[in-house]
């Protein structure tokens, strides 16, 4: 069944859509007509009009009618794991900030319930004077505000290792990334409050969660960028995301972004703790392990349209839009094709343009009806490029999911529905 | 003269507060000085070398038992079963002649690596099981418990005998074939014993 335009504008969607659309809501939502239980307009004038609003509240929400911009789990209920990934509804982001109640989150022992006044944050080892603070003295101290993006190593790792695409869309396929202002205490002030001894390059960060997650960091980045964050979107953190403090560790992989963070030890060699022994590691291509491959490279994903949902309908002027970020600094640009790679676009990119943040951008489009290819490829200002798929897969074992980042494809049908697509 | 005999006095006058005032730390923060009773109760991070391996010892015929009761129900009567993290072997849980081993691999990751087949250092098993197994009673072990349950991994994976006591001074020279197979994108020069990047060659799957 082929999509027309009515006459309001939006579209008769096809029982293949519905079916590949990954939820109704995700479909009606992109129709412009909201959750699909809502009447339909009419002239009468409407009973918000002809009476006193309701009240507001202390901590305010999203419309009801927003209720299906929700993270999702996986995995999801009722199948058992020991660890749980919340994934960020990326296709309904617009902008570069992630709201602080939709920024994905991965706990490998679940999220502590942390009394701020019981918790203490301990800097020793190779330090001359071991230090404790409580959130009392963190508080006092200045603070810097910074924008940054946060990855999961294994975001979008589906597309890494299954032969066949699976039929998702942004949020399953690439909701462990999302971005944030946070703000907080640059680390170096208070390792140098404690003196660091000659020798000392590695740190072991530890959290005060049930596993104590512990990774270890060189010591030369957490001097130079790395934050005792307390505060996510001008709000204290939320429990989710390492209340009552955390390390932020920009523009690398989300799990040394220790939450809940109580303990460094300084040394002068990493622990080879848990997750940079085994899950935290990339197999290559000849077997070899690699370890400690902490920056999040280069990537892009077109978010409108994207898998799942429909393309508007075509003959009419929309835009081909998505978000860009690189671990190692500011996007340089975006690259977007809608054939598949042979011809590429300069999309514009949204302001603001920050180094290691989100970074929007859009390609006017008008669909002409037919099938479509619809790639992004993102530079960032270092001229690091978006590989391809199978040049990503070349360096990995078939295995490796890891630090995915290769240039995504959506397939745009006649029918206007967007499937995920190796290309 | 006079000038300067004052100017003397004066500094006579003021060093021996300045003196006092060097003896207590400098307090150039709101950090509070951490004492060794205050740390010691998380001071948990074992390195590759054994520091930090706390006194104990424990045999695989002892962990054995308490794997049985205490780990088996998430990682399987063998290790390999799941569906917590796959315990013993080499790549996977699921065979590389699986026809639906991707879709396996995405439904549960961390079944396709083996503590055995990955880790690089056998010190790494006993901080882990130390701070956080049993999953639903994290830091309940003894320290002797731990060294058993890790001496009878390590025993499943080929590692080391049936009855070889594993303590702070046997555990850290458990070779792990992670070891060999490590590559490093970050320089570890000078650090123990892990290997360079531009050394290692060695190893395969």
């Amino acid at each position: 069944m082929e999509q027309r335009p009515d006459e309001r504008g939006t579209a008769r969607w096809s029982r293949r859509a519905l079916l590949t659309g990954g939820g109704a809501g995700v479909v009606a939502a992109l129709a412009g007509a909201g959750r699909a239980a809502r009447a339909e307009p009419t002239n009468a004038v409407p009973p918000w009009m002809r009476a006193p609003g309701g009240p507001d509240e202390e901590y305010g929400r999203p419309s009801t009618y927003e209720a299906h911009v929700r993270r999702v789990r996986r995995p999801a209920p009722p199948e058992r794991a020991v660890m749980s990934s919340w994934r960020t509804p990326l296709e309904h982001q617009r902008g570069i900030i992630t709201p602080s109640g939709l920024h994905f989150s991965v706990h490998h022992n679940g999220v502590p319930a942390i009394d701020p006044s019981a918790h203490r944050l301990m800097v020793h080892g190779m330090v001359e004077r071991p230090l404790r603070w409580d959130l009392e003295q963190l508080l006092r101290y200045p603070m810097v505000s910074r924008i940054h993006f946060l990855e999961c190593a294994g975001n979008t790792g589906a597309n890494a290792v299954m032969p066949m695409p699976l039929q998702a869309g942004c949020q399953e396929l690439f909701g462990e990334v999302s971005c944030s202002e946070w703000t907080g205490v640059p680390l170096r002030v208070l390792l140098e409050e404690a003196g660091l001894k000659p020798g000392a390059s590695w740190v072991v960060a530890e959290g005060a969660d049930g596993g104590s997650h512990a990774r270890s960091l060189p010591l030369k980045k957490l001097l130079d960028d790395a934050m005792v964050a307390l505060f996510q979107n001008g709000e204290r953190l939320r429990p989710s995301q390492g209340y009552p403090v955390r390390l932020l560790v920009p523009g690398w992989e989300g799990n040394v972004n220790v939450k809940w963070l109580h303990r460094l030890e300084v040394s002068d060699r990493p622990a080879f703790t848990k997750d940079e022994s085994g899950m935290y590691t990339q197999i290559l291509e000849d077997g070899r392990l690699e370890r400690f491959a902490f920056t999040m490279e280069v990537k892009s994903v077109i978010t409108r349209p994207s898998g799942g949902q429909l393309t508007a309908p075509p003959g009419r002027p929309t835009e081909i839009a998505g978000l860009a970020w690189s671990g190692r600094g500011k996007i340089a640009r975006v690259d977007v094709s809608v054939d598949g790679g042979t011809t590429w676009h300069p999309a514009t990119l949204g302001g603001p343009v920050l180094d290691r943040a989100f970074t929007t951008f859009s390609l006017p489009w008008t669909w002409d009806g037919k099938p479509a290819l619809l790639l992004s490829r993102a530079e960032d200002e270092h001229g690091v490029v978006q590989p391809s798929r199978s040049r990503w897969k070349a360096r990995y074992a078939a295995h490796s999911y890891n630090h995915y980042n290769a240039i995504q494809a959506w397939a745009v049908g006649a029918d206007g529905t967007v499937e995920n697509r190796y290309a | 003269m006079r000038v300067a005999t004052l100017f003397l006095l004066g500094a006579a006058l003021v060093v021996p507060i300045g003196a006092t005032r060097a003896d207590a730390p400098p307090r150039q923060g709101w950090g509070e000085p951490l004492t060794a009773d205050e740390l010691r109760p998380f001071d948990i991070t074992v390195f590759p070398d054994g520091a930090k391996l706390p006194p104990g010892s424990g045999t695989p015929t002892q962990g054995e038992a308490i794997y049985r009761q205490r780990c088996a129900w998430c990682h399987g009567p063998t290790g390999v079963e799941g569906p917590a993290s796959r315990l013993v072997g080499a790549d996977g849980f699921f065979e590389w002649s699986d026809p639906l081993r991707a879709i396996r691999i995405v439904k549960n990751p961390v079944l396709a690596l083996s503590m055995g087949g990955q880790w690089p250092y056998a010190t790494s098993v006993f901080d882990y099981v130390r701070r956080a197994m049993p999953h639903t009673a994290p830091k309940s072990l003894s320290n002797d418990e731990v060294y058993a349950v890790s001496a009878y991994l390590l025993h499943r994976n080929g590692l080391v005998g049936r009855d070889e006591v594993m303590d702070a001074k046997s555990l850290p020279l458990v070779l792990m074939p992670g070891a060999a197979r490590t590559v490093s994108a970050w320089p570890l020069e000078g650090t123990g014993r892990a290997p360079s990047p531009t050394s290692e060659k060695a190893g395969s799957r």
